[in-house]
């Protein structure tokens, strides 16, 4: 895989080298003035087939890549595939037969299985995007976090980014460590040990067992979000008391040496992981993080289909793309 | 029945301390004679053993052969097939086929339908309960009269303490070991080792604790009740550490460790391979290790494959939901000699022990020596001959290895049971 393109799949960014992830950044650039127009709409990928498949609900992730590909004029379908798990594992085999038979230009997918992604990547010849896969990865997401970050800090190597909460069951958690690490960011990670995963060290991450110790740590928390499930699983005794010893609160951010950049993957629990006020207020980054997701999975189609990082500025700004 | 010479082979039998260039003189079902220059009856078959080894019929302790219940994915016959072509001379089928092995019909059907298929032999394991639902002890007497040779409710663990307290005791009465499958359920529910590769790879792990709660549980009740515990599959460090302790307090305990378990770790799940998803999975270098250290030293006293047949598309789905397992009777011994012998992990006697004469003795079964006057099952294999192991060319009827595409050392000459040829290499 060369440094200028990112080959056939995005499955994660554990795969990606750090100029492969800064090319996705510099990429989404020029397509964040896209949305800003008033006719939002480039003809870059026109006549191009991409198939949403999602077998897990996802409303936001789902609509931002439906407006990427939209802008970028392809042909999308939204195949929403919720059924069991015995029917999924046989959805999945005769899905990918069939979207090749159909000769589909691209797929999205979003799956409750780690791995779908790759196994779909494997026995198809169209591209695929994992839009979340189990708890393995969601590199669109983090793309999108580290696009944020750009541009609120004007750089990635040095900060110190802590990401906080459910780390055991978050593929939005694993995407961010590799894509932080790879662009020489420090990460740590703090949470209850109990949703911790086991040498989660070992990837070179620093772990905070209290979240004071983390916020006087840290120039960025990036609050995950809690599954309301793990609870009646047992991984925590109840959300009174998640939010009283690792809520991200006002009181907790004041004690904070300097002010902290304060990052969501959405949907928040107000009230569970983060205070309403902490969500809402002057640190908080998360609306400007939809608003990069539209623009950085718009590039990520835009390379996966072939096209040319230095023509994505001319693609926004003409009406026609050399393809 | 011909008398058969073997002449001038290796003859390798740790029953007797044996290692020596011999003739192997098999006559009416039975070792005749072993020795240079054994007269040849006028009748007999002599086959030129030069260059091959000559040893005590291998004999697995842990089969799945799937019959009753999915004859398309392994039936007795083909299991049995199989098992003669990787050179076992006996089997031991577990008991969770559907319905269950829990009775003495059931064991009756296995010992028919082995005997029909005139391959290796295939000694039937019995459930500890009925329907292996953990809860009722089944009728080990009706059991054993009918063939069985031990107990287990194998694919799955016997969760409930006091059941696996009664029936070490029980099984005294017949003199029958009690097999377990030792993972905690409370702990499980993963589908590989829990560790650093499963962070990765974001699949839920299965803790060594799981094993070794189960390991530390049993041992105790062993004490308890002076009965004799099996335990499955080992797979950890820590397992083998506390069945050490345990064999140097007197303990009744034997304990088996797969090929797969000796040569692979999680790190084969990479890719999210769902050949290397088993259970209790593969753990990591260290676990490895301790294994081959156990296995060496007498510790771990066997191995054994856990063969594990699935449909051939069983495996083709997510990691998540693929089935747990791997066949192993067409390329133990290979990979044995390969991985073991041929690093200087193992000699070549103590391999041929751990997958003949041991498995005998502590299932307490027929083989296992080639002394004579005892029955003649016995292994022919050449030990340098190098193959590639290609699934397409499995006996069994199905194709799930994590071992496709290896080069080994070690090929099946002949397998010969109660001085029958059941396999010869080249004669299909
Ligand atoms: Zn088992």
């Amino acid at each position: 895989m060369s440094e200028r393109s990112l080959g056939k799949d995005l499955l994660g960014l554990e795969s990606l080298t750090a100029e492969q992830i800064t090319l996705i950044l510099d990429t989404a650039e020029p397509f964040k003035e896209v949305s800003e127009r008033p006719i939002k709409k480039v003809p870059t990928l026109r006549g191009k087939t991409i198939v949403n498949l999602f077998f897990e609900a996802s409303t936001r992730t789902r609509i931002s890549f439906e407006f990427a590909e939209k802008r970028l004029s392809a042909d999308t379908v939204n195949v929403a595939a919720l059924g069991s798990s015995v029917q999924k594992g046989e959805t999945l085999v005769d899905t990918a037969r069939n979207l090749e038979a159909m000769r589909i230009d691209m797929v999205v997918i979003r799956h409750p299985s780690s791995g779908a992604a790759q196994f779909l990547a494997e026995r198809i010849r169209s591209n695929v995007v994992n839009a979340g896969d189990g708890t393995h990865e969601h590199p669109t997401q983090a793309l999108l976090d580290l696009l944020t970050l750009r541009d609120k800090f004007g750089r990635i190597a040095g900060l110190k980014v802590c990401i906080c909460g459910d780390v055991l069951h978050s593929r939005v958690a694993r995407s961010n460590i590799w894509g932080l690490l790879k662009l020489g960011a420090e990460v740590a990670v703090c949470g209850p040990p109990s949703l911790m995963p086991l040498g989660i060290e070992e990837l070179g991450v620093t772990v905070f067992r209290r979240i004071e110790d983390a916020i006087q740590w840290a120039d960025v928390l990036n609050v995950l979000r809690l599954q309301l499930e793990r609870m009646h699983a047992g991984f925590i005794p109840s959300l009174r008391e998640y939010y009283r010893v690792f809520g991200v609160t006002v009181e907790r951010l004041e004690r904070a040496p300097k002010d902290l950049v304060i990052l969501h993957p959405g949907p928040m629990n107000r009230g569970v992981e983060i205070d309403s006020r902490v969500a809402d207020g002057p640190h908080s980054v998360i609306l400007h993080q939809v608003t990069n997701g539209v623009a950085v999975r718009m590039a990520v189609l835009y390379l996966l289909a072939g096209g040319r990082p230095e023509l994505a500025e001319a693609a926004k700004g003409k009406g026609e793309v050399a393809e | 029945m011909r008398p058969l010479l073997l002449r001038s082979g290796r003859v390798v039998d740790p029953s007797q301390g044996l290692d020596e260039i011999s003739d192997l003189l098999i006559r009416e079902g039975k070792v005749a004679g072993i020795g240079r220059g054994l007269g040849v009856p006028d009748d007999a078959e002599v086959v030129d053993a030069s260059g091959w080894v000559v040893s005590p019929g291998l004999i697995d302790l842990h089969v799945h052969l799937r019959e009753p219940g999915q004859e398309d994915v392994e039936t007795i016959a083909s299991g049995a097939r199989a098992a003669a072509a990787g050179g076992f001379t006996a089997v031991c089928a577990m008991p969770n086929t559907d319905p269950v092995t829990d009775n003495q019909a059931a064991v009756g059907f296995i010992v028919k339908q082995a005997q029909a298929a005139g391959a290796a032999r295939v000694y039937p394991i019995g459930a500890i309960s009925l329907g292996q639902r953990g809860v009722q002890l089944a009728e080990f007497g009706e059991l054993v009269s009918a063939g069985a040779v031990a107990v287990s409710d194998d694919g799955r663990p016997v969760a409930s303490s006091h059941l696996m307290r009664m029936a070490l005791s029980y099984a005294q009465t017949f003199g029958i070991p009690v097999a377990d499958h030792c993972e905690d359920p409370t702990l499980s529910g993963g589908v590989m080792h829990e560790g650093l590769v499963s962070t990765r790879l974001g699949l839920r792990g299965i803790p060594s604790a799981a094993e070794e709660i189960m390991v530390a549980r049993d041992l105790l009740l062993a004490e308890l009740t002076r009965g004799h515990i099996h335990l499955c599959h080992m797979s950890t460090k820590g397992s083998v550490d506390l069945i050490r302790r345990a064999k140097d307090k007197g303990i009744k305990v034997t304990a088996e460790v797969t090929p797969h378990h000796l040569i692979l770790t999680d790190e084969a799940c990479l890719g999210y391979n769902t050949h290397a998803k088993m259970n209790p999975p593969l753990r990591t270098a260290a676990d490895v290790e301790a294994l081959r250290e156990a296995l060496k030293d007498g510790t771990v006293d066997v191995i054994a494959t856990d063969h594990a047949p699935h449909h051939y598309d069983a495996k083709e789905r997510e990691f998540d939901d693929a089935p747990f397992g791997v066949i192993g009777l067409e390329t133990a011994l290979a990979l044995g000699i390969t991985q073991l012998v041929r690093p200087g992990i193992l000699t070549l006697a103590e391999l041929i022990d751990r997958m003949s004469c041991a498995p005998a003795k502590v299932f307490n079964l027929p083989g296992g020596t080639l002394r004579p006057g005892t029955v003649a099952d016995v292994t022919v294999f050449d030990p340098e001959a190098r193959w590639k192991v290609d699934p397409e060319r499995f006996y069994s009827k199905s194709r799930n290895t994590p071992f496709a595409g290896w080069e080994v050392f070690g090929k099946v000459v002949m397998t010969i049971v109660g001085g029958r040829v059941v396999f010869r290499s080249g004669a299909d």
